[in-house]
């Protein structure tokens, strides 16, 4: 059984601790899975998986590039699900990110009984809306995958608290109106999502787009739970930046959310 | 009365297994403002008579649907034309940017941003957005700047900006990605006026209805003309804007559709259902699920997908779709332009193409065939004069 994602973000949030949540783009690089096991030793609670698409449409440039070069070299499902089967990442439970086509070609089923097999606990889509994910959802619960739902800033009321209530894992709150990619500053309507998904729910929620550096992390925290940090550490990826640069990124976010 | 074919989807987007709404949380209500600001626009006997004022008196509508005698007499089969080329700006897609620029209006937006490929409903959008005062940004792949400069200067001199788009595949699929990437970072005041009728719903619906009056025109000027329906209707497929308007006319009579794919771009036929750009359809995709590229002559059908009402209407067999070759298309453009007078462009040379090929073959001879002439090839004559140099 695949360590529980919703168990584990609790469990850190309880004692205190802000949630740290770095994304990396599946088979950037040969050896890219060697990456997991740095940023879980360098204090991540829980590690995004992109799984790269043809067509990313809430993707900036930064993930773009990295899912553009994961397919030039190659990279499938298949080959990110079997790069990563078996890896010792501690206690971190690991998530996939990706377009729901992916899921759809494979098979709903397929889809959710190979996350579970490849050790993957959770799963966001985020081109996957409420009223389209009924199916998959129920696939994925059954194979023990927790789908993470989505809230955007125009969210009405009524539906951020259907979305609170039927997300799994925690809630993925999306910091602003906008694509994937680095910002000058945290949104102001970032902390108002926090703000917002905290008065309808118990789960954990993070922040994501737009969160970039240390201070934009603490700041982010502000109201959530933690934070989802991707294409500041893609970028640092697609630099050469490797395991250990990786890993020195994300202990310096670590170290901005734990002084808080 | 029973129900029409090609009546309103399911509440939830759908035409059978097809469509829906596949998009970022970000955009939903978007999308069910859209939806409720259509249905009630619609149904609205105002909006109605103001669109239709500006269809005639600006677009100029009802474009005639003529004979094709010297093309008829070569192929022994009787050709009509439907002529949407004679539209202002050039093509059918106007009929569709003047609802969505009303709408536009309607939901108290200032900005729209399109995609285009061959450039026609880029340049559409640009004149629609002259005409209301509407900012606007059209999203166009680097290779469609370079193949379709004329359209490009158009747009910019109708007062649009012309993003090129150097991601992917750099035409059509791409200029979609950029334009909903756009869109969900300005939702809150710019409408996407998408061109065909794809994407999330409520789009591929109300595309299809804003482009409905060319087949409900043609099934009138047909009950005159011939005293009753065409054998065939046929009409060029890429998203299938013009098809799915003119199908429409007709759906529910004897006639038989016939939907014409670039053979590099036919994604019923050669593609799997897929999801991509807001909806489930028929799409060329790999392995995987990952999105192929389309190849064609015509920038306007040089796309992977196609609209979910086409792939509907393939799977309960309503509608046939074939497929034509570049080569079939550049021969079709010659002909039509030498025997009729009229420079067809690109994408609904592949309509002619294929009633060339097929006229004493599929088609028996002595039929009655109707074809959506749906733009004008102006915009193409750059690129044909080169590779007829080659």
């Amino acid at each position: 059984m695949n360590p529980s994602v919703e168990t584990t973000l609790r469990a850190h949030r309880d004692r205190g601790r802000k949630l740290l949540v770095p994304y990396v783009t599946g088979g950037l690089g040969d050896n890219w899975a060697l990456v997991l096991p740095a940023l879980a030793a360098a204090g991540a609670d829980a590690i995004e998986i992109g799984i790269p698409f043809s067509d990313p449409v809430m993707d900036g440039p930064t993930i773009q590039e990295a899912s553009a070069a994961a397919l030039a070299g190659g990279a499938t499902p298949l080959s990110i699900f079997d790069d990563i089967t078996g890896l010792d990442v501690g206690s971190a439970p690991l998530i996939v990110m990706t377009y729901y086509n992916i899921a759809f070609h494979m098979g709903e089923h397929r889809f959710a009984a190979s996350l579970a097999g490849a050790g993957i606990s959770g799963a966001i889509l985020p081109d996957l809306p409420l009223e389209e994910s009924v199916s998959w959802e129920r696939e994925a619960a059954a194979a023990g995958v927790e789908t993470i739902l989505l809230a955007a800033p125009v969210t009405p009321d009524d539906r951020l608290a259907q979305i609170a209530a039927r997300s799994r894992g925690f809630v993925y709150a999306v910091g602003l109106m906008g694509v994937t990619g680095e910002r000058a500053g945290v949104a102001v309507s970032a902390s108002t999502m926090g703000k917002r998904l905290k008065a309808v729910t118990d789960k954990p929620v993070l922040i994501g787009f737009g969160v970039s550096t240390p201070a934009q992390a603490v700041d982010a925290c502000a109201e959530a739970d933690g934070v989802i940090v991707g294409s500041a550490l893609v970028r640092r990826l697609l630099d050469g930046a490797g395991p250990e640069g990786a890993a020195r990124f994300i202990g310096e976010l670590r170290r901005a959310l734990d002084r808080g | 009365m029973a129900l029409s074919l090609m009546d309103q989807p399911s509440d939830d987007g759908r035409f059978g297994d097809f469509g829906g709404r596949y998009v970022p949380e970000s955009l939903m209500p978007a999308c069910h403002e859209l939806d409720v600001a259509f249905r009630s626009a619609w149904a609205d006997p105002a909006f109605r008579a103001e669109l239709d004022t500006l269809l005639t008196e600006y677009a100029g509508r009802p474009s005639p649907l003529t004979d094709a005698p010297n093309l008829s007499e070569r192929l022994g089969v009787r050709v009509l034309l439907k002529r949407d080329e004679l539209n202002h700006t050039g093509s059918h897609k106007i009929n569709n940017v003047l609802g969505q620029a009303l709408l536009t209006r309607h939901m108290g937006k200032r900005r729209v941003i399109a995609e285009t490929g061959a450039g026609q409903h880029g340049v559409a959008t640009a004149t629609a957005a002259a005409v209301f005062g509407l900012e606007c940004v059209v999203y166009m792949g680097e290779v469609d700047v370079e193949r379709q400069a004329l359209n490009v200067f158009r747009m910019n001199l109708l007062g649009a900006e012309v993003r090129p788009v150097s991601s992917g595949s750099r035409t059509l699929k791409d200029a979609i990605n950029e334009a909903m990437r756009d869109w969900v970072a300005s939702v809150e005041m710019t409408h996407y006026c998408l061109g065909s009728v794809m994407g999330p719903h409520p789009y591929p619906w109300m595309v299809r209805e804003f482009q409905r009056v060319i087949g409900d025109e043609a099934l009138a000027q047909c009950r005159v003309k011939i005293g009753g329906v065409p054998d065939f209707v046929v009409a060029c497929v890429g998203g299938g804007s013009n098809a799915a308007g003119i199908f429409a006319g007709f759906a529910d009579t004897d006639s038989r559709l016939i939907g014409v794919q670039p053979d590099g771009g036919a994604a019923i036929g050669r593609g799997t259902p897929g999801v991509v750009h807001g909806s489930k359809s028929m799409l060329l995709q790999d392995e995987f699920g990952q999105v192929i590229e389309a190849h064609s002559v015509s920038a306007g059908l040089d796309y992977p997908g196609v609209g979910p009402e086409h792939a509907h209407l393939a799977e309960i067999g309503r509608a046939e779709y074939t497929m034509v070759s570049d080569a079939e298309v550049l021969e079709a453009f010659q002909v039509l332009s030498r025997s009729e007078g009229i420079i067809p462009a690109l994408e609904p040379a592949h309509a002619v193409a294929w009633v060339m090929r097929e006229a004493g073959r599929s088609i028996p001879s002595g039929s009655t065939v109707l074809i959506n002439l749906c733009g004008r090839g102006d915009k193409d004559a750059a690129q044909v004069m080169e590779m007829l140099k080659r």
